[in-house]
């Protein structure tokens, strides 16, 4: 019961959230749609720790999409034992976690430190710094910890084919239930994470600028579309 | 050929006092609010000076701009997309806030509070980033009237080459103003820079703006504008920049520091330009051809086949009249005596300026000869290398040939209107001297001289068909947009959410919020601050005044209980 709650229940809603919060967010608030950098206040402190965190985490999220959405059986049938994949995704993940971690640290420690950075914080970062940093912390404590033991947990047999169960619509809380807390735990996490981001900063991980790499330097617009600050009134539209 | 129009300015230098005006009116239209208390669209620096922020002009530091890779090709100074994305995280080119000024206001309240005391109460500042008192060390205008410069006089980018030669003793120095606005660059490398496509150029006008619903922060074209005249507002987490006042040029009047300008020292009108050739012209391999190359890609707004292909290309009949009377146009390309701002940045700046005869002038006078004698000023300008060299850094890459001409055709210009206003015979030598025929040293003088408000200002309004929807007309209700009438509330997400309000509601409601606030600073709410620039003797800001005593004083003897007022 508390497994169908916890595994079932909790993900879908969260989910629900992260989709729906983002698609609200998008269209109410394209305005306050921003990283909120706070470089202009101070840069020796951001230009070490910010590139180690981004980088980390992002090469954290590849590792996750790839524990978690490749299946086992796929990475088999392509010849790689789960000997090998597991020394490498341990060594690979705990680097990256441990980056993530230094830059965080690095990034908070200057926000707490630095006056106008600490002024210029908001309760909404705070709750998403607790978050985000239990998040990594359990991730990379449960990594660490349980390799620490002769036989660590195989993930890919129980916490990603629930995972993926998820998307699939035919969720299956047992494979959770019997995974170690700390799995357990950064899933619950994560989830709680997911369905906070819409209302946080992070949301500026989906405006990652790729589209620069492809359209022309110099962006001319009509100011037909888009008249004086406020959008065109319905029925107001102007003729082409 | 792909004929746009561009709406353009050109400051004639030798007018400007310094006053700032344009500085202050500009702020207090458009970056008076929270989170860009330290920015100024226009400023005036004093030269030779560091400028604002500090030394930007030194791009071998902040690598703004435009240069030509090893294949002679045009590339962003700062990098490529790649190069762009990769640094991201942090950008290495960024100013800090210090590179600018740490904003400050004042405890005023203390001046009324403090007890009774034997020293008289000062008012600190404070620093509105922190709230916490600081050290003002440094501002827009520090090194005002060259103030400070036996200290860092020597800073200034521009000196590099002939700081040596400069004295900044006070008989042998030279200064004068450079009030600077966003150029409207017809190349602009802030709107390449930045990764969002957030920055645009408008087809209409050329004027360049920042989409405050696009922009994500990513601070890449603070670097990339080689003028650091876009700015971060660091509450909103947006860049910020001139909008050459968009909401008044397309009604037809004049931007806010050119309306304000007590010195009647802009003007404002059209270019014609051909689009097709501005890469081309860009990508000029000599830095001295940049000046040529530019106007060579402006067009010529008389020529039949010109005005042919502008009304193809969908300009209004009025803009292309319009275009016909720009005093723009005949200050770079009838009269050439207007240079553009640092082309050696290969951005294409639309902002030129008329460069300053004075320093010239006070020289002579200062020797005891005619100061409006031809000879004289001729020979001062040949012989005053330094002032030129410093000029010719500003607006011609250093070559001093442009820069030389101009000069002579301002001092041929003062020469040739002596003997009108003095009622002799006008020498038509002076005029074919610089290349003029004497009516165009007249039609220059009555431009830059007189100065008259319509010829200085030729602004075409946006339609008429699109009026009910522009900024400054009130004929939608203000209130009516959406969230509104929003009564600068802000969004769930703090003050930086939801849309973006009307600037004139914005503006509005900070003034009443100003003027009923007690508390003198505190960044977490923009609601509860006392700025004084902004306060405009209407209404009370609490604590500024004692507070009022119940009862009245009675006239004439009086109540014996009633309290009396303290004498100072």
């Amino acid at each position: 019961m508390t497994g169908t709650l916890l595994f079932v229940v909790f993900p879908y809603v969260c989910l629900a959230i992260f989709i729906g919060g983002h698609v609200w967010r998008y269209r109410y608030d394209k305005f306050g749609w921003t990283t909120r950098s706070s470089q202009l206040y101070e840069r020796r402190l951001l230009r070490i720790g910010s590139p180690l965190f981004h980088f980390g985490i992002l090469l954290v999220a590849l590792g996750h999409i790839g524990g978690l959405l490749v299946p086992e059986s796929w990475t088999e049938a392509v010849g790689v034992s789960e000997h090998a994949y597991h020394v490498v995704a341990v060594g690979v993940g705990t680097l990256a976690g441990i980056c993530t971690l230094a830059g965080a640290a690095i990034l908070i420690y200057r926000r707490r430190t630095v006056g106008p950075v600490f002024s210029a914080t908001t309760v909404n970062d705070k709750i998403m710094y607790v978050l985000l940093i239990a998040t990594i912390i359990l991730g990379l404590g449960t990594t660490v910890l349980g390799n620490l033991t002769d036989d660590p947990h195989n993930y890919r047999e129980s916490v990603s084919p629930w995972f993926r169960s998820i998307f699939y619509f035919q969720p299956d809380p047992d494979l959770m239930t019997n995974a170690p807390i700390g799995f357990r735990l950064h899933a619950i996490s994560a989830f709680v994470l997911f369905a906070f981001w819409p209302f946080s900063r992070l949301v500026h991980v989906f405006s990652a600028p790729l589209g620069y790499l492809t359209r022309p330097y110099i962006v001319y617009r009509s100011r037909d579309a888009h008249l004086g600050a406020r959008p065109t009134r319905r029925g107001w539209e102007r003729v082409p | 050929m792909r004929v746009m129009a561009q709406m353009a300015m050109v400051m004639n230098l030798d007018k400007c006092i310094g006053c700032h005006t344009c500085s202050v009116t500009c702020k207090q239209a458009w970056t008076n609010r929270s989170g860009v208390e330290y920015v100024w669209f226009n400023n005036v620096e004093t030269r030779p000076g560091q400028g604002y922020p500090r030394r930007y002009e030194d791009q071998e530091t902040w690598k703004g701009g435009w240069t030509l890779n090893r294949r002679g090709r045009l590339a962003l100074k700062g990098g490529g997309r790649f190069k762009k994305l990769f640094s991201i995280f942090s950008n290495p080119k960024l100013p800090a806030i210090q590179d600018y000024y740490e904003p400050w206001t004042y405890d005023y309240e203390t001046l009324t509070n403090a007890p009774l005391q034997e020293h008289t109460p000062v008012a600190r500042p404070k620093s509105l980033l922190t709230g916490e008192d600081m050290k003002i060390s440094w501002s827009a205008n520090w090194d005002d009237d060259l103030g400070g410069s036996p200290d860092h006089g020597d800073k200034d980018v521009l000196l590099k080459g002939i700081a040596d030669k400069v004295k900044f003793e006070f008989e042998q120095t030279f200064m004068f103003y450079l009030p600077r606005i966003c150029e409207h660059c017809l190349n602009p490398s802030c709107a390449a820079s930045c990764p969002s496509g957030a920055i645009y150029k408008r087809t209409e006008d050329g004027i360049v703006l920042v989409d405050q619903d696009k922009c994500r922060g990513w601070r890449m074209c603070v670097s990339g504008c080689p003028y650091k005249k876009v700015y971060f507002n660091h509450r909103t987490g947006k860049a910020e920049k001139c909008t050459f006042c968009f909401p008044r040029i397309e009604v037809g009047i004049p931007t806010v520091c050119s309306e304000t300008c007590v010195g009647r020292l802009r003007y404002i009108g059209l270019m014609l330009y051909d689009a097709d050739r501005v890469l081309a012209a860009a990508t000029t391999p000599d830095e001295h051809g940049l000046y040529e190359a530019q106007r060579d890609v402006f067009l010529d707004p008389n020529d039949p086949h010109v005005v042919a292909e502008a009304e193809r290309a969908g300009i209004p009949r009025d803009w292309i009249e319009a275009a016909q009377r720009s005093p723009v146009h005949a200050l770079i390309n009838k009269y050439r005596v207007a240079l553009p701002l640092h082309p050696e940045y290969r951005t294409m700046p639309m902002v030129w300026y008329i460069p300053p005869l004075s320093p010239v002038v006070d020289v002579v006078r200062d020797t005891g000869y005619d100061a409006e004698d031809r000879g004289n000023l001729f020979a001062a300008i040949e012989a005053l290398r330094i002032p030129i060299d410093y000029l010719a850094q500003l607006f011609t890459a250093g070559d001093p040939g442009p820069v030389d001409t101009v000069l002579r055709r301002l001092a041929a210009m003062r020469s040739y209107m002596r003997d009108i206003n003095l009622g002799r015979d006008t020498d038509e030598s002076i005029p074919d001297a610089v290349g003029m025929t004497g009516e165009q040293l007249y039609d220059m003088y009555r431009l830059l001289a007189l100065a008259k408000y319509d010829e200085r200002y030729v602004i075409p309004p946006a339609h008429a068909e699109q009026a009910h929807s522009l900024e400054e007309l009130a004929t939608d209700c203000s209130l009516d947009y959406e969230g509104g009438p929003g009564m600068g509330g802000s969004g769930p997400f703090g003050e930086s959410s939801g849309g973006a309000t009307p600037i004139a509601v914005e503006n509005f409601h900070m003034l009443v919020d100003r003027q009923t606030s007690d508390t003198l600073v505190d960044p977490g709410d923009k609601e509860l601050r006392v700025n004084l620039l902004n306060w405009d003797g209407k209404g009370r800001p609490a604590g500024l005044f004692p507070p009022r005593h119940d009862t009245p004083a009675v006239p004439g003897g009086g109540d014996p209980a009633g309290e009396v007022e303290p004498k100072p």
